[in-house]
């Protein structure tokens, strides 16, 4: 029974991560088309255009998939054939594992079952989630390179510097959250951000530390290469980057890789900031609104509640980062370079010795 | 123990790979494969913490940092890839011998070992925190004045290039 | 999962083996650097198999300190690497008999 649940979540987890790839695909095309006053997407539809309206979402969901795959897959002349093939999957398993850390819910119960929603649940899920990070630039680098072609050369070199250098920024953001909330299971910090600060406003992580939301964004927006610090891929001077010669399905696995990193920061930023699944003042057993009014809720209802809740944040925050990504333009890559060391990184080791002094200074600062 | 020897056979591999192969960039993606077959092996031995800083830091740090290296110089699989003949072959007797030793050293029973369980929470976060801001907390220190220097050293270095 | 302590303690020498031999074999400083990582794992190997062993926590500590180490030492021989490189456009050891200064 206990390796059913686990499987179920564990499918639970992938399936909506695969889903929200392709909303995100539609969602980029369509809102990039309203940022820039175009239509977008609306060629395939469904019962041969016989519906009124066409929101183009059969383009995304099941057009472009079909389409990619069925394309050639052509491997230049000159290239490293394993590790051409190889790059794509190097570099979608971490992005993958990543989502099996992210807790999605409180627990469910089930005929005398209690299951924590979260499909693997580790201890130090926090530095999982680092360490896979930290491995997402293989896919970049070993595809840059074995493409044996400059531009994707140039992309892959790009985005080794700029991932290491990002990562820090990144790891110390996420560390002022752990020292925050004194725990490095992403769970346990869901869960402590379902106190209350006096009495009336959610303990989420915002609140304690909104230098650490800033930091954790910019920096997760530059490990996920999109505008505007997609310079691995700049398509204006390299063609496509790192994946410039790869086609078809291996391309598209590059391209959902892109939208489970927007996910993943989008995820990171709920569960870390946002207080993860938890809805504003609802308990397992319902909502103890601050007035003195609690409604009672059936146990079920109040997980579906949290679900919801999550995937409503997650949503939110993928949308916030299409928006910077059409809105703004590109970076110069020293510029880039500078910003990361010299103002990411001093910033970052500020809020963690500030964090580290109000911890120790003021106790019962933090809920713990 | 099924999981323990293809671990084992990974990491030899990925060893064998870094040596042997011409090419920098394969021999660097075989000491990936080896350290993460490492990274396993110490979660197998109740030191899960360990394994993710291993992963972070070899994985996701230093091998990149080779990567990026190789990239930078652009760096052609060796036509030379082995020192004069005679040094090879001492090499070879060398590292017979060391491997020899050390696995002969590994059978020798130990003082105070197998007390039976573990105490708990061993190699948890707190267990590993405890050790290095307590007994260890002056190499914890050096170590921190050690990077300081790396880091200081790896400017100079670079900056007296251009 | 109880692995008896002599697997990892024989693995670990097999690598270090490996990663000695590495070291004397190559001509690439660059391999030759990731040899002598290769062997400070296989002493990291020891570390945590002995630490289960006899239980004590100073084993992984000890490997905690090998890592940070590690890192350092890469960083400043990869930064002395580049600098060699620019001199002489070639990674053979042989050829940096004479680095000196």
């Amino acid at each position: 029974m206990e390796v059913f649940f686990s499987l179920a979540k564990v499918v639970v987890a992938f399936v909506i991560i695969l889903q929200l790839t392709l909303i995100l695909l539609w969602v980029e095309r369509k809102g990039s088309a309203l940022i820039q006053d175009r239509v977008g997407a609306n060629r395939a539809n469904l019962f041969g255009g016989l519906l009124p309206f066409n929101l183009g979402i059969v383009n995304t969901w099941m057009a472009d998939p079909l389409k990619l795959f069925h394309k050639e897959d052509i491997v230049p002349a000159d290239a490293d054939r394993f590790l051409h093939w190889l790059a794509p999957f190097v570099g979608i398993v971490p992005l993958f594992l990543t989502f099996a850390v992210i807790p999605f819910g409180d627990v469910l119960k089930v005929g005398g079952f209690t299951i924590d929603l979260v499909a693997a649940p580790i201890p130090a899920s926090v530095l999982f989630v680092l360490a896979m990070a930290s491995l997402a630039v293989y896919g970049v680098v070993i595809g840059g390179w074995a493409s044996n072609s400059r531009w994707a050369f140039l992309g892959g070199v790009r985005g080794t510097a700029q991932m290491i250098s990002y990562e820090l920024a990144l790891g110390l953001a996420i560390v002022s959250v752990v020292l925050t909330y004194g725990s490095l299971d992403l769970q346990a910090i869901a869960r402590a951000q379902g106190a209350l600060m006096w009495g009336v406003v959610p303990a989420w992580g915002v609140f304690y530390q909104p230098v650490a939301l800033v930091l954790l964004f910019i920096a997760g927006m530059a490990e996920s290469k999109r505008a505007p610090f997609d310079l691995p891929e700049a398509e204006s001077e390299l063609v496509a980057g790192f994946f410039t010669e790869y086609s078809g399905s291996k391309q598209s696995v590059f391209m959902m890789a892109d939208f489970v990193e927007v996910a993943i920061v989008a995820a990171l930023v709920t569960t870390l900031f946002f207080g993860g699944w938890q809805v504003p003042w609802l308990g397992r057993e319902g909502f103890h609104f601050p007035g003195g009014l609690d409604i009672a809720l059936p146990s079920l209802v109040v997980t579906l509640l949290q679900i919801g809740s999550f995937l409503l944040k997650l949503f939110i925050f993928c949308w916030v980062q299409i928006l910077v990504r059409w809105s703004l333009p590109r970076m110069r890559y020293d510029h880039l370079m500078a910003f990361g060391w010299k103002r990411l990184l001093p910033i970052g080791l500020v809020n963690l010795v500030v964090t580290a002094v109000f911890v120790l200074a003021f106790e019962g600062w933090t809920v713990r | 123990m099924i999981a323990f020897w293809v671990v084992a056979l990974l990491a030899i591999a990925g060893a064998l790979v870094v040596v042997l192969h011409r090419n920098p960039v394969y021999s660097a993606l075989g000491l990936v494969l080896t350290l993460f077959q490492v990274a396993v092996i110490f979660a197998l031995l109740e030191a899960p913490l360990l394994a993710l800083l291993q992963v972070i830091v070899y994985a996701g740090a230093i091998v990149v940092l080779f990567l990026f290296v190789i990239m930078l110089l652009a760096l052609e699989p060796e036509k030379r890839l082995a020192a004069p003949f005679p040094v090879a072959v001492a090499g070879l007797v060398l590292a017979g011998l060391l491997g020899f030793a050390l696995a002969a050293a590994s059978t020798v029973p130990l003082a105070g070992a197998g007390q039976g369980a573990l105490p708990a929470g061993f190699g948890s976060p707190e267990s590993l925190a405890a050790s290095l801001f307590g007994a260890h907390l002056l190499p914890f220190e050096l170590t921190s004045v050690l990077l300081l220097v790396a880091v200081v050293g790896a400017v100079v270095l670079a900056r007296r290039r251009s | 999962m109880n692995v008896p302590v002599e697997f990892p303690l024989g693995l670990a020498a097999a690598l270090f083996a490996i990663g000695a031999f590495g070291v004397v074999f190559r001509r690439s400083v660059i391999v030759v650097l990731m040899c002598v990582e290769l062997m400070l794992n296989a002493v990291n190997v020891t570390f945590v198999a002995l630490a289960r062993e006899l239980g004590a926590m100073a084993g992984q500590t000890a490997v905690f300190f090998v890592i940070t180490v590690a890192a350092a030492e890469v960083a400043v021989g990869l930064a002395i690497l580049l600098v060699a490189f620019s001199r002489r456009r070639t990674l053979d050891g042989d050829q940096f008999a004479s680095l000196r200064g």
